[in-house]
């Protein structure tokens, strides 16, 4: 199509159109770039409206807002430090995405993971901090791919929606969390914040060098930049989306679609066990309460917004990273409730996946057309 | 409870877990009456948690700052419909994925209680008064567990009403009609995003009282933790109720119930397994949805336009 487009323009001579518009193709990649940056002013505008309407001054707050969020070096590493689990967890939205899946129960994978991890750094106290790290990250990662591929499994085999049944598997994870770590497994000197007892202080996985963050946000861009290479580039992408294309066809085309399900979702499940792994071994040092922190509804919306690409969750997780991260200085700053930030994130969300709506109908992809 | 314990024995588990059931049960019924109206026009709407928690707030404000905890519950309701419009404005949008704008409408709306609620967490608003439904008894015990909520009573009440109207009225033939099959309803000239935000809105006024009954009965105070997810788990129990009002009475008492069970048994001093008890509810509508489903249908029952029935 974009080919032929341009040999068109060119036979009937008429004035090249700006590169932008020239082609179907560009015009969609330039929604693709244009849209986002529009909502996220439209939210901006929205969410200035609100603060005019409670009485706080708009260009002030959200002054503040940048400076919490990326105005100095320290800021910008609290950003990424929120952003690191919303990137692992987003992909367990993202990758069954691909097949049309709406998974939403990436939470559950966190906690039992990171419980997993926990019971792991007890089990293997004084052994090797590298063997014990990697036991860590490889049970939490398989227990996470365990039940979310049990997710994708259900779908499959008996048709149990997925959305649904991740919703419920999260509530049953919370559960036989909460069971453990309030009974067989409990440190009985966490008193108030009933936990596991702490694991060996060598089991802490650290921080990248010369920051304050830990490992976990290497391993969320690695993550999505390896998960987007493998969905544009390989055959198991390629069938993925097949499948979410067109079910049916993937299935005369031979291709294995309950394989596919389960390996899209223990896949995600794997990354988002991965998130717990982090949150335990470098943030907590122990599995408690803290790790039902609900990442997962807002990572199930970072997927969203980048548009279930692998990608754009990298971007998306920063910025929802960032507007948490802003939320002490607005609150220090301008005396308005802890809350606000999350006034702002929902108004974001909001309009972003409004402006779903917006893609193939901007002035941009009617004048591409017109072209035609 | 160790003075009850001397007055009626074991019986007091029973007893508990019921008056347990209703009270933890109302908000659970009011979301999934709510949720059921929604889903039967064929859209779903994840985003009763925030409406819970935006009912709970406005409720509890409402009444402290006028007194009355009747315009509390009328105040809720409203900010409940206007959330469901809210979510029928965005949903009605082509490319807008509906459990997705659920989620978000969730964040905000919580985000916009907690902000607007930040003041009300110390001040006391006047509470709903309960209906004493165990004066018969010389009891203590039996008149405190007996002490029922008015809301809950309503919400008894609009269960089969819903049903009846369902099946009886033009309105609930519209409601079915968009819900199974969105072409057969724009060939009858049904508007169907109009009948479908007409169904989340009114979902989000049931909604939106369930959140009162949390502010202004039990617990009966505002603060963040008001909520555990019972707005959330709306759409398991219509499941489970299989898109029947009156069944999703018997689910808010099983779900309450269950979440009651483990405080009552706690009392007489089985305290193990406290939270796998919670868990069973959510367990059993698993075992439902795997029985139910098949590969080639998913969810027999629901209503045929409901992004949750497409399968492959």
């Amino acid at each position: 199509m974009d080919a032929f487009g341009a040999r068109t323009d060119g036979l009937a001579g008429r004035r090249r159109r700006p590169f932008l518009i020239r082609s179907a193709a560009n015009a969609a990649l330039a929604e693709a770039i244009l849209i986002p940056i529009a909502a996220v002013g439209v939210a901006f505008v929205l969410f200035g409206l609100f603060l005019a309407v409670v009485g706080s001054p708009p260009l002030e707050v959200f002054s503040s807002i940048y400076r919490g969020a990326f105005g100095t070096w320290f800021s910008w590493q609290n950003t990424l430090v929120r952003a690191a689990p919303l990137m692992l967890v987003a992909l367990c939205t993202t990758i069954p995405a691909q097949l049309g899946l709406v998974v939403i129960g990436g939470d559950g994978a966190v906690l039992l993971g990171g419980l997993m991890a926990a019971l792991c750094g007890l089990v293997l106290a004084g052994a090797p901090a590298a063997v014990g790290l990697a036991v860590m990250a490889a049970c939490a990662a398989v227990v996470g791919a365990g039940w979310i591929g049990l997710v994708g499994a259900l779908r499959h085999y008996r048709g149990v929606n997925e959305t649904i049944s991740s919703l419920l598997f999260t509530y049953l994870a919370v559960s036989v969390f909460r069971h453990l770590v309030q009974g067989p497994l409990r440190d009985p000197e966490t008193q108030n914040y009933p936990g596991t007892y702490p694991i060996d202080p060598a089991f802490a996985i650290g921080e990248i060098p010369s920051t304050n963050i830990h490992w976990g946000l290497a391993a969320g861009i690695v993550a999505c930049i390896a998960i987007w290479i493998v969905i544009k580039r390989t055959p198991f992408g390629q069938a993925m989306r097949v499948v979410g294309g067109n079910p049916r066809a993937a299935r005369i085309a031979g291709l294995p679609v309950g394989l596919l399900t389960v390996a899209a979702c223990a896949l995600g499940g794997a990354f988002a066990g991965l998130a717990g792994f982090f949150e335990v071994s470098a943030v907590i040092g122990r599995a408690n309460s803290a790790l039902y922190a609900h990442y997962g509804l807002s990572a199930v919306l970072v997927s969203f917004v980048a548009r279930h690409n692998a990608a754009a969750v990298i971007p998306a997780a920063i910025a929802v990273g960032g507007i948490r991260a802003a939320g002490g200085l607005v609150q220090r700053a301008h005396g308005l409730p802890d809350a606000t930030v999350m006034v702002f994130e929902g108004i974001v969300f909001l309009v972003v996946l409004w402006s779903a709506s917006w893609y193939g109908r901007t002035p941009l992809s009617r004048m591409a057309a017109d072209g035609k | 409870m160790e003075s009850s314990l001397t007055e009626l024995g074991w019986l007091t588990v029973p007893l508990a877990v019921l008056s347990g059931a209703i009270r933890v049960g109302t908000p659970f019924l009011f979301v999934s009456l709510g949720e059921c109206l929604t889903e039967r026009s064929g859209r779903i709407n994840i985003s009763l948690e925030g409406t819970l928690v935006m009912g709970a707030m406005t409720g509890y404000g409402t009444a402290y700052l006028t007194g009355s905890p009747w315009l509390g519950v009328l105040a809720a309701a409203c900010a409940g419909a206007l959330l469901g419009g809210m979510h029928s404005l965005l949903c009605s949008r082509p490319g807008v994925d509906h459990i997705a704008a659920g989620i978000a409408l969730m964040l905000f709306a919580t985000g916009i209680a907690f902000f607007f609620g930040k003041p009300l967490i110390q001040p006391r608003a006047p509470q709903l008064p309960d209906l004493p439904l165990g004066f018969w008894s010389d009891l203590n015990v039996v008149q405190a567990n007996l002490r029922i909520n008015p809301l809950f009573v309503i919400g008894v009440l609009v269960a089969p009403v819903m049903w009846w109207a369902f099946n009886n009225t033009r309105w609930g033939l519209y409601l079915r009609t968009v819900g199974d099959s969105a072409e057969a309803a724009r060939a009858l000239g049904l508007g169907v995003n109009g009948t479908r935000a007409m169904a989340t809105m009114i979902g989000g006024f049931f909604a939106g009282i369930g959140g009162a009954f949390l502010s202004l009965s039990y617990p009966g105070i505002w603060n963040e933790g008001l909520s555990s997810g019972q707005g959330l788990m709306a759409v398991v129990l219509v499941i489970f109720a299989r898109w029947h009002p009156v069944r999703c009475l018997w689910a808010a008492l099983l779900f309450g119930g269950a979440s009651a069970l483990a405080p009552a048994l706690q009392s007489v001093g089985i305290s193990s397994g406290y939270h796998l008890i919670t868990a069973a509810p959510y367990l059993l509508t698993l075992i439902l949805m795997i029985v139910t489903s098949s590969p080639e249908r998913s969810l027999r029952g629901a209503p045929a336009e409901l992004a949750l029935n497409r399968t492959d």
